[in-house]
């Protein structure tokens, strides 16, 4: 029997070594200067979906990412963990997608797929921090969803049974197939890349990558198929296209800002007797202690 | 029609912190606007709920109760407000940046193709120019949150879609009475005419809830630790000031990290938000991101070992000094002259 495991899975600045030249003068963030990372959240994701894929006979890993041609790195990088393949979706109608826009194009590409038993995918990606691409493809999918998932503790007859962390407790759960999980950064670490699977994979690439490459090497991917990723474009899924891009985004940056905080007038002391003795009576003569 | 709408979340029969600080929140744009504050209660045995918000300004109370709306579960929930929402066409809809907010409120945005912002600091009423279609929208929600980390910080509108959603953390608002003696409207739900049966598919099979013990947002003196610390057995020192002062001893993520002070303790963008008379930031450098959780203290005391160090920026006093030096300088003093 087949089951078919599906990981959303995002590449992102990393905005948690944001340098000084990452900021440009006019406030705006310069994408470039920062390196484009695995969402960290997502491969817990990932992890989730290989243990899985190791526990039940003839399940398959897929990821799919939504983003630039450059992002068909996380998808290799994937399978040198253990994904069996993936899907890039790519083009410029999807530009300018908002959490909506983008669940209702993953939505699609999921449709395509054909039979998807369980839609894995980070509980947030640290660009946005927003947390809402998940429910929101499940919603588009009209299936239930079990977010802040920690462990799959038990999938038989039809039902997954999750742990949950919360923000103050833990919850166990357990829903029908098929259904969205959204994996908390609590869960256990992905595991590294596999020596042999790098080996295997390091020639992946999607169609856009291969012309790039220019050498014709179409006989040397037609007789290892397991290296092709599959690339699609906005052709590909059965979309309406107003719910695309920049019409399918009901939120619009209004402005951005640079953070400032205004500096204070503060009073400067040393660690001197003194100088701590009169600041302490300073503090209860005007009633802020004591 | 058209009014404000916050979701209530509701432990044991208690509405939660947060919502309060949203209906308070929600009070005042809903006077801006001239509208109505609503709000949603879904769960079980609710009778003590319009007690708890209508203090709170409260026009509208909506109850839905229902043995199985509770625990929480996110697909009841979700159909109770996408369908109630379609019958009443809030403007705005804010929820608690929670485990639960963030579950239900992409659903129902996502359902009902409205724009949603997450972990909103600040919310504004204002005007927008959208230049490319030569409109201009009025009395539009800024939602206003830090985005790439903190480094930026966004103005986000929905000019087109409603409602107008955001989540906003706990903390962030502040919470007040408007009138304890006001009471608003009760509206009884049928819970049937909103949720289908086919909604309870996912069940809560074990739950476990903490009632937090540490009550930092609520103290009036904090007593802040960073990685300058150096060690959780230098945090004992902090522990000890926090204890002569009256306070509450409160850490950086840095701190958190390296493991010196417990993740309940965080205070800033992706922790709690504070705002006491007195904060004390002892061996904390000051990056954005735990400024944005206590910069509005009333008074900020900094003890940091380096004269250039940032958060000296905002602090009304700066002790250039080391920690292990200058706190029990302070429990010293504070001993021998308080009375
Ligand atoms: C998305 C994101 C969210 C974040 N959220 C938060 C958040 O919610 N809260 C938060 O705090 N951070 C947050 N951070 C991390 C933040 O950017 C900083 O890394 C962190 O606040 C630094 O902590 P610190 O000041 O304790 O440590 P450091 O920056 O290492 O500063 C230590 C300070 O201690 C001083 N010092 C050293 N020795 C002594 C001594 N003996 N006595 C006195 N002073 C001494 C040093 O001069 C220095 O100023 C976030 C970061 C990101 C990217
Ligand atoms: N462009 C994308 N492609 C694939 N998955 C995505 C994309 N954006 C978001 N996701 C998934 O949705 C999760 C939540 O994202 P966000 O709502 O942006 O915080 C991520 O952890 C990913 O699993």
């Amino acid at each position: 029997m087949s089951f078919n495991i599906v990981v959303l899975a995002k590449q992102v600045p990393d905005t948690r070594n944001v340098g000084k030249d990452a900021m440009k003068a006019d406030g705006t963030v310069n994408r470039a200067a920062l390196p484009a990372i695995y969402n960290p959240e997502d491969l817990n994701a990932l992890e989730q979906a290989l243990r899985l894929k190791s526990k039940i006979e003839g399940a398959t890993v897929h990821v799919l990412t939504m983003g630039p041609a450059r992002a068909a790195e996380i998808i290799r990088e994937s399978m040198y963990r253990g994904a069996d393949g993936g899907y890039l979706l790519s083009g410029r109608e999807f530009a300018g997608s908002d959490t909506l826009a983008t669940s209702y194009a993953l939505a699609c590409a999921i449709r395509k797929m054909g039979k998807v038993d369980l839609i894995v995918c980070g509980r947030q990606a640290i660009d946005g921090d927003t947390a809402q691409v998940g429910p929101q493809v499940a919603e588009k999918l009209g299936m239930p969803q079990i977010t802040y998932a920690e462990e799959i503790l038990d999938l038989s007859d039809n039902k997954i049974t999750v742990k949950r962390r919360l923000e103050r407790g833990v919850e166990v759960v357990r829903g029908p197939l098929p259904m969205v999980i959204t994996v908390n950064g609590s869960a256990p670490e992905c595991r590294p890349r596999h020596a042999k699977l790098t080996m295997k994979f390091k020639r992946a690439a999607t169609p856009t990558e291969k012309q790039e490459a220019g050498n014709d090497y179409s006989d040397f991917y037609d007789l290892r198929p397991y290296l092709n990723i599959s690339e699609w474009g906005v052709s590909d899924i059965e979309h309406e296209i107003q719910w695309l891009g920049l019409s399918g985004s009901p939120t619009k940056v209004k402005q951005i800002e640079n953070v400032v905080f205004t500096a204070k007038e503060s009073k400067r002391l040393t660690a001197a007797d003194v100088e701590v003795e009169d600041l302490i009576k300073e503090l209860i003569a005007n009633h802020t202690i004591g | 029609m058209n009014n404000i709408f916050v979701y209530l979340e509701i432990e044991d029969g208690i509405v939660g912190d947060v919502s309060l600080e949203l209906l308070t929140k929600g009070r005042s744009l809903a006077k801006q606007l001239n509208c109505k504050l609503e709000a949603v209660a879904a769960g079980h045995k609710l009778d003590g709920i319009g007690a708890q918000v209508f203090p709170y300004g409260v026009d509208i109370l909506h109850l839905a109760d229902d043995k199985r709306l509770a625990p929480y579960t996110s697909l009841p929930h979700t159909s109770l407000l996408v369908n109630l929402f379609k019958e009443e066409k809030p403007q705005i809809c804010l929820m608690g940046a929670t485990s639960i907010g963030r579950d239900l409120g992409p659903r129902v945005s996502s359902a009902l193709f409205s724009g949603l912002t997450a972990d909103c600091t600040s919310l504004e009423i204002g005007t927008y120019e959208d230049k490319k279609a030569g409109k201009v929208y009025d009395n539009l929600l800024y939602q206003i949150r830090p985005a790439f980390g903190g480094n930026i910080v966004a103005t986000i509108v929905n000019p087109d879609c409603r409602p107008q959603m955001a989540t906003v953390r706990e903390g962030v608002m502040k919470k007040e009475i408007k009138d304890a003696k006001f009471v608003g409207k009760t509206r009884k739900l049928e819970v049937a005419k909103y949720v289908e049966d086919t909604d309870f598919v996912v069940e809560v099979i074990e739950r476990h809830m903490e009632k937090s013990k540490l009550n930092i947002k609520g103290s009036p003196i904090i007593v802040a630790g960073g990685y300058g610390v150096g060690s959780a057995d230098n945090f004992q020192l902090l522990h000890e000031l926090a204890a002569t002062l009256g306070g509450e001893v409160g850490a950086s993520r840095a701190a958190v990290d390296a493991g010196f002070s417990e993740h309940e303790r965080q205070i800033g963008q992706t922790g709690t938000t504070v705002r006491p008379k007195l904060y004390i930031a002892c061996g904390i450098s000051g990056q954005i991101q735990h400024i944005a959780g206590m910069q509005e203290s009333a008074m900020i005391i900094a003890i940091n070992s380096d004269p250039k160090a940032p958060i000296n920026q905002i602090a009304d006093y700066v002790i250039t000094g080391t920690v292990e030096e200058v706190l029990p300088k302070m429990i010293k003093y504070y001993k021998k002259n308080s009375k």
